[in-house]
């Protein structure tokens, strides 16, 4: 990324007010629970289904097994974003390093290597996962792999697409000309030029995750017990809705808060790199 | 003397849902150690498409027919690894718009040295210094600066004098330049043509010229080749090509350039008619149709290209007009 994009992208005070409650939310995340005298496994069968309330001993009250919800709170957002960095960053590799070779290669390898995506995307997302935790068992690293490895689809067609426009230009030919081979041309004058599109993609990517993530633990297929998801604590505050409406309130409000600021920044990014990129003919 | 690149016979041909398009047909022509070709023609004229071929450049879709010997190794139908060794080292090119023909997000510097790391297995370091060298050469002012910057922190002929440099790295056999001045402004143009020249004593390679502009051709060519829809029409010591152009369409194109010291014409003269469209087939001279010359054989039967007046000074044409 440019100074040109990083600077556009300050000056849109949205975005970076929507980045800045971002980085706001990940050191409350990692550091919350330093500040926190509560953990997440502990039971305060004195305090059950409390409300929240600062002076008290459990700031956004309690669940009805009295574990404190702050602390939950804060291992489903860790959790949550863990889960977005990891399957966003197997999406991203393997979406680059496929997109680019069949769109450099071309012609009938591009044809075949398409066409296998497309079967891949033909399967239905809820019984593939449903498949691989019935075959492995359930566990977190599974999740990951299966969120990233449907992810990658949509942005290996992206970073196909770019790089067929890109093989046509003429820093492309005059690259062959000095003798470079196709790995490195792939590697130093491609993959580098497909960055732009390719970040922007992926931050949009993440709140997808995260939110497909929720839906998975909201249906108990994802993170289990002790450990809480974002979207394991939505589920668990929806049977509550009536009697507590916080349980359900606290995480949902986090979840819709980082999925908003998530998306704005992304807007923010794309409309930064499109500008730089119109502006750098 | 075995020529550095010797050409025979080349044709090159586009598959098209109408039949092939011939982009260039039967060409021939040699180019010796050290010496420099200027090749000259209309766009369209195959002029680029042969060279794309000597250099194995030539798009997915092209076939090529014939053969191209680079030091009397064959490059039609080499490997890629095979061609890799010495494109870019023995054999280089420099294209037509430098705006484009450098990586927009590498810093010129590695652009340089990734060339020399690729080509002699030099560490970085050594490369670096050597592209510092290349851009003193080819006259780059604050080449130790230019170095750290970005192809768009350079100028039009900034980033060409870059291309040559990098084309110069491994002190190459031979370097074509296409239309290497056309995406520049004339002042420029000048200070192109001038490190091309100096830059060809200094390292006595051979040098190919692509342009459409005799006039600048002329000034650096030994030998002219000119070229008509995808063949060779005629070919001579440059000299005899301006003074003594047999071939009609040389004698018109002559006419064609600008001459300071002529009197001031109302129009600028140029050639009527259209050059044929390289789809269709041939019978007889493909300039027939706009030759003042043009006779009933020319129609019907195909000039071959023959000696005329000399053995270097050849030409396609059943009428050529008196050297």
């Amino acid at each position: 990324m440019s100074k040109g994009s990083i600077h556009r992208l300050r000056s849109n005070p949205v975005a970076a007010l929507a980045f800045s409650v971002i980085v706001l939310l990940i050191a409350i995340a990692v550091i919350g629970p330093w500040f926190n005298p509560n953990n997440i496994e502990s039971l305060d069968w004195a305090h059950v289904a409390a409300y929240p309330s600062l002076t008290g001993a459990h700031w956004l009250g309690t669940d009805r097994l009295g574990r404190d919800l702050f602390a939950r709170t804060l291992e489903g957002m860790r959790v949550s974003l863990a889960v977005a960095c990891v399957a966003g960053a197997i999406s991203l590799s393997l979406g680059l390093a496929y997109g680019a070779v069949a769109g450099y290669a071309g012609g009938r390898w591009d044809q075949l290597m398409m066409r296998f995506i497309e079967v891949l995307s033909g399967l239905p997302l809820i019984f593939f996962v449903i498949f691989l935790t019935v075959i492995f068992g359930r566990s977190q690293y599974l999740l990951f792999l299966a969120i990233g490895a449907i992810g990658w689809l949509t942005m290996a067609r992206i970073v196909r697409g770019q790089t067929l426009s890109i093989r046509q230009r003429e820093f492309i030919e005059a690259a062959i000309a000095s003798g470079a081979g196709t790995g490195r041309i792939i590697l130093r004058h491609v993959v580098p030029n497909l960055l732009g599109p390719v970040i922007v993609y992926a931050t949009l990517t993440i709140p997808q995750i995260i939110l497909f993530e929720s839906f998975l633990s909201f249906l108990g297929l994802g993170i289990q017990e002790p450990h809480a998801s974002l979207g394991t604590l939505i589920a668990e505050g929806a049977g509550e809705m009536e009697a507590a409406p916080w349980i359900l309130l606290v995480p949902g409000g986090v979840l819709a808060v980082l999925l908003v600021c998530l998306n704005i920044v992304g807007d923010g990014l794309r409309d930064a790199i499109v500008g730089r990129e119109g502006a750098a003919t | 003397m075995t020529p550095t690149l010797d050409i025979e016979n080349l044709s090159v041909h586009f598959p098209h849902r109408d039949g092939a398009i011939a982009a260039v047909r039967e060409a021939s022509l040699a180019v010796l150690p050290a010496e420099c070709v200027g090749i000259v023609g209309e766009s369209g004229s195959g002029k680029t498409q042969t060279f794309m071929a000597a250099m194995g450049l030539l798009s997915a879709g092209a076939c090529a027919a014939g053969s191209v010997r680079f030091e009397g190794r064959e490059i039609l139908g080499a490997s890629p690894s095979e061609l890799n060794r010495v494109r870019g080292s023995k054999l280089t090119m420099i294209f037509q718009d430098p705006m484009t023909s450098l990586t927009p997000h590498l810093k010129v510097g590695i652009q340089l040295a990734e060339v020399l790391v690729n080509h002699s297995h030099m560490s970085w370091r050594e490369a670096e210094k050597a592209a510092l060298r290349a851009l003193e050469r080819v006259r780059v002012p604050e080449a130790q600066r230019r170095l750290r910057q970005y192809p768009h922190e350079l100028s039009g002929g900034m980033r060409q004098r870059v291309m040559i440099g990098m084309s110069l790295l491994c002190e190459p056999k031979l370097l074509i330049a296409d239309e290497p001045t056309t995406a520049l402004d004339v002042t420029v143009q000048a200070q192109i043509m001038e490190i091309l020249r100096a830059m060809r004593t200094e390292l006595r390679m051979a040098i190919v010229l692509i342009s459409h502009d005799l006039g600048l051709v002329a000034g650096l060519a030994d030998r002219i080749v000119v070229m008509y829809a995808g063949r060779v029409v005629e070919s001579a010591g440059a000299a005899d090509i301006l003074g003594r152009a047999v071939h009609p369409y040389t004698a018109e194109l002559l006419k064609c350039v600008p001459d300071l010291r002529r009197p001031r014409l109302e129009r600028m003269p140029s050639l009527a008619g259209q050059a044929p469209s390289a789809g269709g087939s041939e019978t007889g001279c493909a300039f027939a149709p706009r030759c003042p010359q043009a006779g009933e054989r020319c129609r019907s039967e195909r000039p071959e290209l023959r000696a005329i007046g000399g053995a270097v000074h050849q030409a396609a044409c059943h009428y050529p007009l008196p050297a």
